[in-house]
């Protein structure tokens, strides 16, 4: 047999879970209704700096990349070119002076 | 070709300097803005990993049907070169779309198939460095490999729903946008050109060497 101090506790219990319920941020939007903060467009050139992703050093990188590249394999062929070369000059020497 | 290589430097040279200006007076894209001048060395730099790819898959096909040396050195050489083009679009790439798509890399068809395509000529190298003796015929088999799967590469943009854009975005370009895209083109060709020149002069002096050691044996 339930005792008015019984009915009691679990009216405050269901009074809190909905208080809480109410409280906490809800996943679900009602329909048509953007959820809060999207509801307006940005245009992007328009974000506060500190938000914009700058494009100038991204551009940057990619061109130095580009220059670096190509000039560390010129300068990889031509380091391989003088070692062929070097080999090839003491071949030589030692064919022309046999021991 | 000593006589073509001092010309087609100079010419070259001469392209690169220009091409900044020429990229720099080129209009913004809209949604993109200044990030898109990427564009002007990324598609240029793929442009080129194709044509080194053309080049490595035909000599290959050649030195394994008619076992011509020459074609093998030229095939290496030109696998170097797609290596080193397929770095530059790797890079540029992912560069370009953390602006455009706000992530560096997405794994989805284009870019993977990019990717592997970059892996199929390292792998090629990495045969012909540490494969033995008989590691030029199985390399050249990795070259035919590569230009094959090239053109699915290409189009699979056109195939399967991705980030990238489609291939059909060269022709619609801007008359401001067509000019500087074709001029970088034509450099990028050009480098190639001439890097294939320096890297094939190297592997033929590296055959002669080989030659006169073998002779030094004998």
């Amino acid at each position: 047999m339930m005792t008015k101090q019984s009915f009691a506790v679990v009216g405050i219990v269901l009074l809190s879970a909905q208080l809480f319920a109410l409280q906490a941020p809800s996943g679900q939007t009602p329909a048509g209704q953007a959820p809060p903060g999207q509801g307006e467009f940005l245009p992007v050139d328009q974000l506060p700096p500190s938000e914009q992703l700058p494009a100038a050093p991204l551009l940057i990188t990619a061109y130095a990349f580009v220059w670096i590249a190509v000039f560390f394999y010129v300068w990889t062929v031509w380091r391989r070119l003088n070692k062929v070369e070097a080999e090839m000059r003491v071949l030589e020497k030692r064919q022309r002076n046999p021991r | 070709m000593r006589k073509v290589f001092g010309p087609i430097c100079a010419l070259t040279g001469l392209m690169f300097v220009c091409a900044p200006l020429l990229i720099a007076r080129a209009p913004y894209e809209s949604t993109m803005g200044l990030v898109q001048k990427i564009f002007y060395f990324h598609v240029p730099s793929w442009m080129a990993m194709y044509a080194a790819i053309a080049v490595c898959g035909i000599a290959s096909a050649v030195h394994l049907f008619k076992n011509r040396p020459a074609a093998d050195r030229l095939a290496v050489s030109a696998a170097e070169l797609a290596v080193l083009f397929g770095a530059m679009g790797l890079v540029t790439g992912p560069l370009w779309g953390r602006k455009a798509w706000g992530v560096w890399w997405q794994w989805d068809a284009r870019l993977t198939m990019a990717l592997l395509l970059e892996l199929v000529f390292i792998s090629y190298l990495l045969v012909r460095s540490y494969g033995g003796p008989g590691s030029d015929k199985l390399a050249a088999t990795v070259g035919l490999f590569g230009l094959a799967v090239s053109p699915f590469v290409y189009v699979s943009v056109n195939i399967w729903r991705t980030v990238h854009p489609l291939n059909t975005v060269v022709p619609t370009l801007r008359a401001g946008m067509f000019g500087p895209f074709w001029f970088c083109s034509v450099a990028f060709l050009l480098l190639f050109t001439l890097l294939l020149m320096l890297r094939t002069n190297l592997a033929n002096e590296q055959a002669l060497l080989d030659d006169l050691y073998l002779a030094d044996e004998e």
